[in-house]
Protein backbone atom coordinates (compact mmCIF):
# COMPACT_ATOMS: atom_id res chain seq x y z
CA UNK A 1 0.00 0.00 0.00
CA UNK A 2 2.41 2.63 1.24
CA UNK A 3 6.47 2.70 0.58
CA UNK A 4 7.49 4.07 3.75
CA UNK A 5 11.28 3.51 2.44
CA UNK A 6 10.43 6.06 -0.13
CA UNK A 7 10.03 9.09 2.29
CA UNK A 8 13.01 6.97 4.71
CA UNK A 9 14.27 10.56 6.17
CA UNK A 10 10.88 12.48 5.86
CA UNK A 11 8.82 12.39 9.35
CA UNK A 12 5.82 10.06 9.45
CA UNK A 13 3.93 11.61 12.73
CA UNK A 14 4.49 14.02 15.62
CA UNK A 15 2.33 13.59 18.58
CA UNK A 16 1.41 16.29 21.16
CA UNK A 17 4.14 14.83 23.95
CA UNK A 18 7.42 15.57 20.91
CA UNK A 19 7.18 12.29 19.77
CA UNK A 20 7.89 11.93 16.28
CA UNK A 21 8.79 8.64 14.36
CA UNK A 22 10.12 8.94 10.67
CA UNK A 23 8.90 7.21 7.30
CA UNK A 24 12.15 4.57 8.24
CA UNK A 25 11.56 4.07 11.65
CA UNK A 26 7.27 3.71 10.82
CA UNK A 27 8.79 0.77 8.27
CA UNK A 28 10.63 -0.79 11.24
CA UNK A 29 8.35 -0.94 13.90
CA UNK A 30 6.20 -2.47 11.35
CA UNK A 31 8.37 -4.97 10.51
CA UNK A 32 8.58 -6.06 14.63
CA UNK A 33 5.06 -5.70 15.00
CA UNK A 34 4.07 -7.95 11.58
CA UNK A 35 6.78 -10.70 13.28
CA UNK A 36 4.12 -10.76 16.38
CA UNK A 37 1.14 -11.30 14.01
CA UNK A 38 -0.18 -14.46 12.03
CA UNK A 39 -0.69 -14.48 8.85
CA UNK A 40 -3.52 -13.27 7.05
CA UNK A 41 -5.32 -12.91 9.89
CA UNK A 42 -8.23 -10.62 11.63
CA UNK A 43 -7.38 -7.85 13.98
CA UNK A 44 -9.30 -5.27 15.95
CA UNK A 45 -7.76 -1.89 16.57
CA UNK A 46 -9.57 0.26 18.98
CA UNK A 47 -8.01 3.18 17.79
CA UNK A 48 -7.06 6.60 19.01
CA UNK A 49 -5.25 9.78 17.65
CA UNK A 50 -1.64 8.30 18.76
CA UNK A 51 1.45 7.01 17.01
CA UNK A 52 1.13 3.62 18.73
CA UNK A 53 -2.88 3.37 17.13
CA UNK A 54 -0.81 4.30 13.49
CA UNK A 55 1.59 1.69 13.57
CA UNK A 56 -0.83 -0.30 14.36
CA UNK A 57 -2.74 0.04 11.56
CA UNK A 58 -0.37 0.69 8.94
CA UNK A 59 1.36 -2.45 10.04
CA UNK A 60 -1.91 -4.65 9.20
CA UNK A 61 -2.37 -2.66 5.99
CA UNK A 62 0.68 -3.10 4.60
CA UNK A 63 1.12 -6.51 5.40
CA UNK A 64 -2.14 -7.84 4.62
CA UNK A 65 -3.38 -8.63 8.19
CA UNK A 66 -7.27 -7.56 8.07
CA UNK A 67 -7.79 -5.01 10.89
CA UNK A 68 -11.73 -3.62 12.10
CA UNK A 69 -11.13 0.07 13.01
CA UNK A 70 -13.04 0.99 16.49
CA UNK A 71 -13.13 3.75 18.98
CA UNK A 72 -11.27 3.05 21.47
CA UNK A 73 -14.04 4.64 24.09
CA UNK A 74 -16.77 2.53 21.89
CA UNK A 75 -19.37 1.01 24.25
CA UNK A 76 -18.21 -2.63 25.74
CA UNK A 77 -21.54 -4.29 25.33
CA UNK A 78 -20.93 -3.42 21.51
CA UNK A 79 -17.31 -4.48 21.25
CA UNK A 80 -17.62 -8.02 23.17
CA UNK A 81 -20.88 -8.73 20.70
CA UNK A 82 -18.48 -7.77 17.66
CA UNK A 83 -15.50 -10.02 19.26
CA UNK A 84 -18.14 -12.81 19.25
CA UNK A 85 -19.51 -11.97 15.93
CA UNK A 86 -15.86 -12.01 14.22
CA UNK A 87 -13.73 -13.96 16.25
CA UNK A 88 -10.55 -12.20 15.61
CA UNK A 89 -6.90 -13.31 16.43
CA UNK A 90 -5.96 -10.30 18.18
CA UNK A 91 -6.67 -6.53 19.49
CA UNK A 92 -4.45 -3.96 19.20
CA UNK A 93 -5.18 -1.38 22.27
CA UNK A 94 -4.17 1.52 24.09
CA UNK A 95 -2.02 -0.08 27.36
CA UNK A 96 -4.51 1.86 29.29
CA UNK A 97 -7.23 -0.26 27.95
CA UNK A 98 -5.43 -3.59 28.82
CA UNK A 99 -6.62 -4.34 31.97
CA UNK A 100 -10.13 -4.39 30.70
CA UNK A 101 -9.21 -7.32 28.63
CA UNK A 102 -7.42 -9.65 31.25
CA UNK A 103 -8.67 -13.12 28.86
CA UNK A 104 -6.08 -11.94 26.86
CA UNK A 105 -2.29 -12.35 26.95
CA UNK A 106 0.15 -9.74 25.66
CA UNK A 107 2.42 -10.28 23.28
CA UNK A 108 4.14 -7.09 22.28
CA UNK A 109 4.18 -3.44 23.36
CA UNK A 110 5.19 -0.36 21.63
CA UNK A 111 4.32 3.35 22.07
CA UNK A 112 1.69 3.09 25.06
CA UNK A 113 -0.25 0.19 22.88
CA UNK A 114 -0.22 -3.80 23.32
CA UNK A 115 -1.45 -6.62 21.11
CA UNK A 116 -3.61 -8.97 22.76
CA UNK A 117 -4.24 -12.64 21.31
CA UNK A 118 -7.45 -13.67 21.44
CA UNK A 119 -8.60 -17.19 22.15
CA UNK A 120 -9.49 -17.62 18.71
CA UNK A 121 -7.59 -18.82 15.80
CA UNK A 122 -8.28 -17.41 11.95
CA UNK A 123 -11.82 -18.15 12.50
CA UNK A 124 -13.20 -17.30 9.34
CA UNK A 125 -11.74 -16.92 5.82
CA UNK A 126 -10.66 -13.80 4.88
CA UNK A 127 -11.18 -12.86 0.93
CA UNK A 128 -8.48 -12.27 -0.84
CA UNK A 129 -9.07 -8.55 -1.97
CA UNK A 130 -10.40 -7.62 2.01
CA UNK A 131 -8.10 -4.63 3.05
CA UNK A 132 -10.04 -3.12 5.91
CA UNK A 133 -13.35 -3.09 7.67
CA UNK A 134 -15.49 -0.30 9.39
CA UNK A 135 -18.47 0.57 11.32
CA UNK A 136 -21.04 2.04 9.12
CA UNK A 137 -20.63 5.10 11.71
CA UNK A 138 -22.88 5.19 14.54
CA UNK A 139 -23.52 2.22 15.90
CA UNK A 140 -26.75 1.53 16.66
CA UNK A 141 -26.05 -1.99 17.96
CA UNK A 142 -25.97 -3.59 14.81
CA UNK A 143 -22.69 -5.44 13.77
CA UNK A 144 -22.85 -4.74 10.35
CA UNK A 145 -19.54 -3.88 8.82
CA UNK A 146 -18.38 -2.16 5.45
CA UNK A 147 -15.51 -4.48 3.47
CA UNK A 148 -13.27 -2.05 1.87
CA UNK A 149 -10.80 -4.15 -0.88
CA UNK A 150 -7.31 -2.71 -0.88
CA UNK A 151 -8.02 -1.42 -4.53
CA UNK A 152 -10.63 0.84 -2.85
CA UNK A 153 -8.07 2.48 0.14
CA UNK A 154 -5.42 2.77 -2.64
CA UNK A 155 -7.89 4.15 -5.52
CA UNK A 156 -9.55 6.60 -2.84
CA UNK A 157 -6.14 8.26 -1.60
CA UNK A 158 -4.71 8.63 -4.99
CA UNK A 159 -8.41 10.75 -5.96
CA UNK A 160 -7.61 12.96 -2.90
CA UNK A 161 -4.16 13.52 -3.67
CA UNK A 162 -4.71 14.46 -6.72
CA UNK A 163 -7.66 16.89 -6.00
CA UNK A 164 -6.25 18.25 -2.91
CA UNK A 165 -3.09 18.72 -4.70
CA UNK A 166 -1.10 17.00 -1.71
CA UNK A 167 2.40 16.44 -1.43
CA UNK A 168 5.10 15.76 1.08
CA UNK A 169 5.52 19.47 2.50
CA UNK A 170 1.44 18.86 3.82
CA UNK A 171 1.12 18.78 8.08
CA UNK A 172 -2.55 17.78 8.44
CA UNK A 173 -3.61 17.46 12.49
CA UNK A 174 -6.18 15.12 13.98
CA UNK A 175 -9.63 16.49 14.17
CA UNK A 176 -11.43 13.61 13.63
CA UNK A 177 -11.06 10.35 14.93
CA UNK A 178 -9.23 7.31 13.06
CA UNK A 179 -11.77 4.89 13.07
CA UNK A 180 -14.31 7.24 11.02
CA UNK A 181 -13.86 6.85 7.79
CA UNK A 182 -13.34 10.43 6.89
CA UNK A 183 -10.54 10.77 9.81
CA UNK A 184 -9.05 7.65 8.10
CA UNK A 185 -9.24 9.13 4.35
CA UNK A 186 -6.75 11.60 5.69
CA UNK A 187 -4.16 9.82 7.00
CA UNK A 188 -4.17 7.38 3.97
CA UNK A 189 -3.51 9.97 1.25
CA UNK A 190 -1.23 11.78 3.21
CA UNK A 191 0.52 8.60 3.96
CA UNK A 192 0.69 8.21 0.29
CA UNK A 193 2.69 11.30 0.01
CA UNK A 194 5.32 10.97 2.61
CA UNK A 195 3.47 13.93 4.75
CA UNK A 196 3.65 14.56 8.24
CA UNK A 197 0.53 13.56 10.15
CA UNK A 198 0.28 15.51 13.72
CA UNK A 199 -1.08 13.49 15.94
CA UNK A 200 -3.26 15.24 18.51
CA UNK A 201 -6.12 13.57 21.28
CA UNK A 202 -7.02 17.14 22.12
CA UNK A 203 -10.33 18.75 20.65
CA UNK A 204 -11.01 22.43 18.61
CA UNK A 205 -12.55 23.76 21.96
CA UNK A 206 -9.27 23.11 24.28
CA UNK A 207 -6.58 25.71 24.49
CA UNK A 208 -3.65 22.77 23.81
CA UNK A 209 -5.43 22.19 20.43
CA UNK A 210 -4.03 25.91 19.28
CA UNK A 211 -1.01 26.17 20.96
CA UNK A 212 -0.21 22.38 19.33
CA UNK A 213 -1.38 23.88 16.05
CA UNK A 214 0.68 26.90 16.31
CA UNK A 215 4.09 24.69 17.66
CA UNK A 216 3.75 22.43 14.39
CA UNK A 217 2.71 24.47 12.20
CA UNK A 218 -0.43 22.64 11.26
CA UNK A 219 -1.16 23.13 7.24
CA UNK A 220 -4.52 21.28 7.53
CA UNK A 221 -7.66 19.87 9.29
CA UNK A 222 -10.94 18.20 8.31
CA UNK A 223 -14.06 18.83 10.56
CA UNK A 224 -17.94 17.61 10.19
CA UNK A 225 -20.82 20.31 10.12
CA UNK A 226 -20.62 20.41 14.09
CA UNK A 227 -16.85 21.17 13.50
CA UNK A 228 -17.48 24.02 11.62
CA UNK A 229 -20.70 25.67 13.99
CA UNK A 230 -17.86 25.13 16.97
CA UNK A 231 -15.23 26.89 14.86
CA UNK A 232 -18.03 29.70 13.97
CA UNK A 233 -18.72 30.16 17.73
CA UNK A 234 -15.00 30.35 18.32
CA UNK A 235 -14.97 33.18 15.77
CA UNK A 236 -12.57 31.35 14.23
CA UNK A 237 -12.63 34.18 11.62
CA UNK A 238 -10.73 36.07 13.41
CA UNK A 239 -7.67 33.76 14.51
CA UNK A 240 -4.13 34.43 13.40
CA UNK A 241 -3.42 30.62 11.68
CA UNK A 242 -0.41 31.42 9.41
CA UNK A 243 0.63 27.86 8.55
CA UNK A 244 -2.96 26.87 7.69
CA UNK A 245 -3.18 26.52 3.94
CA UNK A 246 -6.73 24.13 3.85
CA UNK A 247 -9.73 22.94 5.55
CA UNK A 248 -11.98 19.90 4.36
CA UNK A 249 -15.56 18.98 5.06
CA UNK A 250 -17.61 16.64 5.27
CA UNK A 251 -19.96 14.00 7.30
CA UNK A 252 -22.89 15.62 6.63
CA UNK A 253 -24.41 18.45 4.59
CA UNK A 254 -22.93 21.78 6.06
CA UNK A 255 -25.51 24.86 6.23
CA UNK A 256 -25.54 26.92 2.67
CA UNK A 257 -25.13 30.29 5.24
CA UNK A 258 -22.00 28.27 7.23
CA UNK A 259 -20.42 27.24 3.81
CA UNK A 260 -20.61 30.62 2.47
CA UNK A 261 -18.82 32.10 5.58
CA UNK A 262 -16.07 29.79 5.42
CA UNK A 263 -15.54 30.35 2.02
CA UNK A 264 -15.28 34.10 2.51
CA UNK A 265 -12.96 33.75 4.95
CA UNK A 266 -10.92 31.49 2.91
CA UNK A 267 -10.65 33.68 0.03
CA UNK A 268 -10.11 36.60 1.65
CA UNK A 269 -6.94 34.86 3.77
CA UNK A 270 -5.98 33.29 0.87
CA UNK A 271 -7.02 29.82 2.04
CA UNK A 272 -8.57 26.41 0.25
CA UNK A 273 -11.73 25.58 1.58
CA UNK A 274 -13.01 22.10 0.01
CA UNK A 275 -16.77 20.78 0.90
CA UNK A 276 -16.89 16.89 -0.05
CA UNK A 277 -18.89 14.17 0.32
CA UNK A 278 -18.51 10.80 1.29
CA UNK A 279 -19.72 7.14 2.66
CA UNK A 280 -17.87 4.43 3.99
CA UNK A 281 -19.61 2.73 1.40
CA UNK A 282 -17.20 4.63 -1.17
CA UNK A 283 -14.33 4.14 1.12
CA UNK A 284 -14.26 7.53 1.99
CA UNK A 285 -14.72 10.33 -0.86
CA UNK A 286 -17.24 10.62 -3.40
CA UNK A 287 -17.34 13.65 -4.18
CA UNK A 288 -15.59 17.65 -3.65
CA UNK A 289 -16.10 21.30 -4.79
CA UNK A 290 -13.23 22.61 -6.20
CA UNK A 291 -11.97 25.82 -3.52
CA UNK A 292 -12.00 28.28 -6.15
CA UNK A 293 -15.87 27.53 -7.10
CA UNK A 294 -16.60 27.29 -3.17
CA UNK A 295 -17.79 30.93 -3.22
CA UNK A 296 -19.62 31.00 -6.32
CA UNK A 297 -21.38 27.41 -5.69
CA UNK A 298 -21.76 27.61 -2.05
CA UNK A 299 -24.32 24.99 -0.86
CA UNK A 300 -23.08 22.13 -3.35
CA UNK A 301 -21.16 19.31 -2.35
CA UNK A 302 -18.95 19.95 -5.53
CA UNK A 303 -18.10 17.35 -8.62
CA UNK A 304 -17.31 13.79 -8.58
CA UNK A 305 -13.73 13.02 -7.40
CA UNK A 306 -10.82 11.94 -10.48
CA UNK A 307 -12.23 8.14 -11.31
CA UNK A 308 -15.57 8.73 -10.09
CA UNK A 309 -18.95 9.23 -11.99
CA UNK A 310 -22.20 10.75 -10.55
CA UNK A 311 -25.84 10.38 -11.95
CA UNK A 312 -29.22 10.78 -10.25
CA UNK A 313 -32.00 8.36 -10.57
CA UNK A 314 -35.88 8.25 -10.73
CA UNK A 315 -37.57 6.10 -8.72
CA UNK A 316 -37.95 3.66 -11.81
CA UNK A 317 -33.99 3.50 -11.71
CA UNK A 318 -33.90 5.67 -15.13
CA UNK A 319 -31.17 8.26 -15.32
CA UNK A 320 -32.37 11.73 -14.85
CA UNK A 321 -30.93 14.10 -17.50
CA UNK A 322 -32.72 17.43 -16.55
CA UNK A 323 -30.74 19.68 -14.69
CA UNK A 324 -32.31 20.23 -11.06
CA UNK A 325 -34.66 17.80 -11.04
CA UNK A 326 -34.29 15.70 -7.60
CA UNK A 327 -33.76 11.64 -7.25
CA UNK A 328 -31.37 9.54 -5.86
CA UNK A 329 -27.72 9.94 -6.50
CA UNK A 330 -25.73 7.13 -7.33
CA UNK A 331 -21.67 7.18 -7.72
CA UNK A 332 -19.47 4.49 -9.78
CA UNK A 333 -16.14 4.42 -9.56
CA UNK A 334 -13.38 2.29 -8.02
CA UNK A 335 -13.58 3.13 -4.66
CA UNK A 336 -17.19 1.29 -4.26
CA UNK A 337 -16.35 -1.00 -1.54
CA UNK A 338 -17.41 -5.04 -1.77
CA UNK A 339 -20.48 -4.65 0.37
CA UNK A 340 -21.15 -5.33 3.63
CA UNK A 341 -20.46 -8.11 6.04
CA UNK A 342 -22.95 -8.85 8.88
CA UNK A 343 -22.09 -12.26 10.30
CA UNK A 344 -17.95 -13.65 9.98
CA UNK A 345 -18.68 -15.83 7.21
CA UNK A 346 -19.39 -12.72 5.09
CA UNK A 347 -15.76 -11.64 5.53
CA UNK A 348 -14.89 -14.88 2.36
CA UNK A 349 -17.54 -12.65 0.03
CA UNK A 350 -16.20 -10.57 -3.00
CA UNK A 351 -17.04 -7.89 -4.76
CA UNK A 352 -20.63 -8.03 -4.38
CA UNK A 353 -21.27 -4.01 -5.69
CA UNK A 354 -19.10 -4.33 -9.02
CA UNK A 355 -18.40 -0.52 -8.78
CA UNK A 356 -22.11 0.88 -8.38
CA UNK A 357 -23.61 2.40 -5.28
CA UNK A 358 -27.23 3.72 -4.88
CA UNK A 359 -26.25 6.05 -2.08
CA UNK A 360 -29.69 7.05 -0.46
CA UNK A 361 -29.16 10.29 -0.83
CA UNK A 362 -31.49 12.51 -2.67
CA UNK A 363 -29.60 14.90 -4.59
CA UNK A 364 -30.04 17.01 -7.57
CA UNK A 365 -26.96 18.51 -10.56
CA UNK A 366 -27.31 22.39 -11.72
CA UNK A 367 -26.97 23.45 -15.33
CA UNK A 368 -23.21 23.83 -14.82
CA UNK A 369 -22.68 20.46 -13.42
CA UNK A 370 -22.37 20.95 -10.07
CA UNK A 371 -24.43 18.77 -7.04
CA UNK A 372 -26.43 19.11 -4.53
CA UNK A 373 -27.83 17.27 -1.64
CA UNK A 374 -31.66 17.86 -0.86
CA UNK A 375 -32.74 15.27 1.52
CA UNK A 376 -32.32 11.42 1.87
CA UNK A 377 -34.18 8.40 0.87
CA UNK A 378 -33.04 6.44 3.82
CA UNK A 379 -34.11 6.94 8.16
CA UNK A 380 -31.44 7.99 9.13
CA UNK A 381 -30.12 11.35 10.77
CA UNK A 382 -26.34 12.67 11.05
CA UNK A 383 -25.40 13.46 14.28
CA UNK A 384 -22.18 15.35 14.98
CA UNK A 385 -21.03 13.09 11.17
CA UNK A 386 -22.00 9.94 12.48
CA UNK A 387 -24.80 8.48 10.69
CA UNK A 388 -27.67 7.13 12.83
CA UNK A 389 -30.53 5.10 11.90
CA UNK A 390 -33.27 5.30 13.30
CA UNK A 391 -34.82 2.01 12.76
CA UNK A 392 -32.31 0.82 14.49
CA UNK A 393 -32.41 3.40 17.64
CA UNK A 394 -36.00 2.30 17.64
CA UNK A 395 -35.05 -1.47 18.06
CA UNK A 396 -32.32 -0.69 20.29
CA UNK A 397 -34.80 1.15 22.53
CA UNK A 398 -37.28 -1.47 22.47
CA UNK A 399 -35.29 -4.28 23.26
CA UNK A 400 -34.06 -2.20 26.59
CA UNK A 401 -36.81 -1.29 27.87
CA UNK A 402 -39.07 -3.50 27.63
CA UNK A 403 -40.42 -3.30 24.62
CA UNK A 404 -42.22 -0.02 24.62
CA UNK A 405 -43.55 1.46 21.66
CA UNK A 406 -41.48 4.23 20.81
CA UNK A 407 -40.54 5.82 17.28
CA UNK A 408 -37.58 8.08 16.61
CA UNK A 409 -37.28 11.48 14.03
CA UNK A 410 -35.68 14.86 14.02
CA UNK A 411 -33.22 16.08 12.06
CA UNK A 412 -29.18 15.85 11.36
CA UNK A 413 -27.80 16.90 15.41
CA UNK A 414 -31.14 16.32 16.61
CA UNK A 415 -33.04 13.03 17.37
CA UNK A 416 -36.21 13.07 18.89
CA UNK A 417 -37.44 9.89 20.19
CA UNK A 418 -41.03 10.04 20.67
CA UNK A 419 -42.57 7.56 23.11
CA UNK A 420 -45.78 6.87 25.13
CA UNK A 421 -44.86 6.18 28.56
CA UNK A 422 -44.22 8.78 31.25
CA UNK A 423 -40.75 8.73 33.56
CA UNK A 424 -38.03 6.92 31.07
CA UNK A 425 -36.84 10.21 29.17
CA UNK A 426 -33.83 10.36 31.04
CA UNK A 427 -32.90 6.38 31.31
CA UNK A 428 -33.32 6.80 27.54
CA UNK A 429 -31.35 9.75 27.20
CA UNK A 430 -28.72 8.37 28.77
CA UNK A 431 -29.00 5.00 27.05
CA UNK A 432 -28.56 6.41 23.99
CA UNK A 433 -25.78 8.49 24.41
CA UNK A 434 -23.62 5.86 26.25
CA UNK A 435 -24.78 2.90 22.86
CA UNK A 436 -23.75 5.90 20.34
CA UNK A 437 -20.92 7.40 22.27
CA UNK A 438 -22.55 10.77 21.20
CA UNK A 439 -23.41 13.49 23.51
CA UNK A 440 -26.88 13.36 25.04
CA UNK A 441 -27.57 17.07 23.84
CA UNK A 442 -28.30 15.19 20.62
CA UNK A 443 -31.04 13.08 22.20
CA UNK A 444 -34.95 14.37 23.36
CA UNK A 445 -37.14 12.29 24.48
CA UNK A 446 -40.70 13.48 24.10
CA UNK A 447 -43.72 11.78 25.80
CA UNK A 448 -46.86 11.79 23.31
CA UNK A 449 -50.14 9.82 23.70
CA UNK A 450 -50.17 7.88 20.95
CA UNK A 451 -47.33 6.84 17.83
CA UNK A 452 -49.05 8.23 15.02
CA UNK A 453 -50.05 4.89 12.89
CA UNK A 454 -51.75 4.28 9.88
CA UNK A 455 -54.35 1.55 9.18
CA UNK A 456 -51.87 -1.17 8.44
CA UNK A 457 -50.07 -0.17 11.33
CA UNK A 458 -46.77 1.80 9.71
CA UNK A 459 -46.01 4.74 11.79
CA UNK A 460 -46.47 7.96 10.56
CA UNK A 461 -43.61 10.18 10.48
CA UNK A 462 -44.24 13.04 9.23
CA UNK A 463 -46.83 13.42 11.72
CA UNK A 464 -43.58 14.29 13.97
CA UNK A 465 -43.05 17.29 12.14
CA UNK A 466 -44.57 19.60 14.73
CA UNK A 467 -42.96 18.29 17.91
CA UNK A 468 -40.16 18.97 16.16
CA UNK A 469 -38.30 22.47 16.50
CA UNK A 470 -36.13 23.51 13.50
CA UNK B 1 -30.72 35.65 41.71
CA UNK B 2 -27.76 36.87 42.08
CA UNK B 3 -24.78 35.99 39.33
CA UNK B 4 -23.48 32.90 41.04
CA UNK B 5 -26.73 31.11 41.20
CA UNK B 6 -27.16 31.91 37.44
CA UNK B 7 -23.72 30.75 36.36
CA UNK B 8 -24.82 27.18 38.70
CA UNK B 9 -27.87 27.31 36.90
CA UNK B 10 -26.22 27.21 33.58
CA UNK B 11 -24.05 24.74 34.28
CA UNK B 12 -26.41 22.31 35.79
CA UNK B 13 -28.86 22.67 32.59
CA UNK B 14 -26.86 22.45 30.04
CA UNK B 15 -24.70 19.89 31.45
CA UNK B 16 -27.47 18.17 33.51
CA UNK B 17 -25.76 17.76 36.60
CA UNK B 18 -26.33 18.87 40.14
CA UNK B 19 -25.28 21.47 42.20
CA UNK B 20 -23.36 19.63 44.98
CA UNK B 21 -21.27 18.40 42.10
CA UNK B 22 -20.27 21.45 40.25
CA UNK B 23 -16.95 22.14 42.20
CA UNK B 24 -13.98 21.20 40.72
CA UNK B 25 -15.89 19.83 37.61
CA UNK B 26 -13.54 19.72 35.01
CA UNK B 27 -13.99 19.81 30.93
CA UNK B 28 -14.33 16.46 29.72
CA UNK B 29 -14.82 15.00 33.36
CA UNK B 30 -18.46 13.88 32.41
CA UNK B 31 -19.57 12.65 29.25
CA UNK B 32 -21.59 15.58 28.45
CA UNK B 33 -18.68 18.41 28.97
CA UNK B 34 -17.44 17.09 25.72
CA UNK B 35 -16.80 19.60 22.62
CA UNK B 36 -20.41 19.14 22.01
CA UNK B 37 -21.42 20.75 25.62
CA UNK B 38 -18.72 23.09 25.89
CA UNK B 39 -20.15 24.95 22.65
CA UNK B 40 -23.68 24.45 24.27
CA UNK B 41 -22.63 25.76 27.92
CA UNK B 42 -20.63 28.78 26.27
CA UNK B 43 -23.62 29.65 24.06
CA UNK B 44 -25.87 29.34 27.25
CA UNK B 45 -23.32 31.69 29.57
CA UNK B 46 -23.55 34.15 26.51
CA UNK B 47 -27.23 34.24 26.23
CA UNK B 48 -27.44 34.27 30.60
CA UNK B 49 -25.13 37.02 30.71
CA UNK B 50 -25.46 39.14 27.70
CA UNK B 51 -21.79 38.75 26.42
CA UNK B 52 -19.48 37.71 23.27
CA UNK B 53 -16.65 35.70 24.86
CA UNK B 54 -12.91 35.95 22.95
CA UNK B 55 -11.66 33.13 21.57
CA UNK B 56 -9.03 32.86 23.70
CA UNK B 57 -11.28 32.69 27.13
CA UNK B 58 -13.75 30.01 25.18
CA UNK B 59 -10.81 27.71 25.02
CA UNK B 60 -9.30 28.73 28.15
CA UNK B 61 -12.30 27.37 29.65
CA UNK B 62 -11.60 24.33 31.78
CA UNK B 63 -13.36 23.91 34.69
CA UNK B 64 -15.96 25.18 36.75
CA UNK B 65 -13.86 27.40 38.44
CA UNK B 66 -11.86 28.76 35.41
CA UNK B 67 -14.93 29.97 33.96
CA UNK B 68 -15.98 32.14 37.05
CA UNK B 69 -12.44 33.29 36.94
CA UNK B 70 -12.91 34.60 33.14
CA UNK B 71 -16.13 36.25 33.21
CA UNK B 72 -15.27 38.19 36.11
CA UNK B 73 -11.68 39.19 35.03
CA UNK B 74 -12.43 39.90 31.27
CA UNK B 75 -16.47 40.38 31.63
CA UNK B 76 -17.06 42.37 34.55
CA UNK B 77 -19.72 39.24 35.82
CA UNK B 78 -19.09 39.81 39.64
CA UNK B 79 -19.59 36.46 42.01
Amino acid sequence: MWRFEEYADSIAAVDEHKNQISYHELFLENCRLVERLKERCLTFILCSNTIGALIGYTTCINHHVVPLLLAEDMDKDLLEQLIKTYQPDYLWVPVKLRNAFENYSVEYEVFAYVLLKTEYQRVYRLNEKLCLLLTTSGSTGSPKLVRQSYENVVSNAQSIVQYLELNETERPITTLPMNYTYGLSIINSHLLVGATILFTEKGLMQKEFWRFFREVEATSFGGVPYTYEMLDKLRFYRMDLPSLRSMTQAGGKLQPELHKRFAEYAQKKGKRFYVMYGQAEATARMSYLPYDKSLGKYGSMGIAIPGGRFSVIDADGNEIRQPDTAGELVYEGPNVTLGYAECGEDLAKGDERHGRLETGDMARFDSDGYYYIVGRKKRFLKIFGNRVNLDGVDRLVKAEFGNIDCASAGRDDKLVLFITEEGLKEDIRAFLSQKTGLNSIAFAVHVIPEIPRNASGKVLYQEFGKYIEE
Amino acid sequence: MTNLEKYNKVFMETLEIEESKLEGLEYQAIPLWDSVGHMSLIAALEDKFDLMMDTEDIIDFSSFEKGKEILSANYGVEF
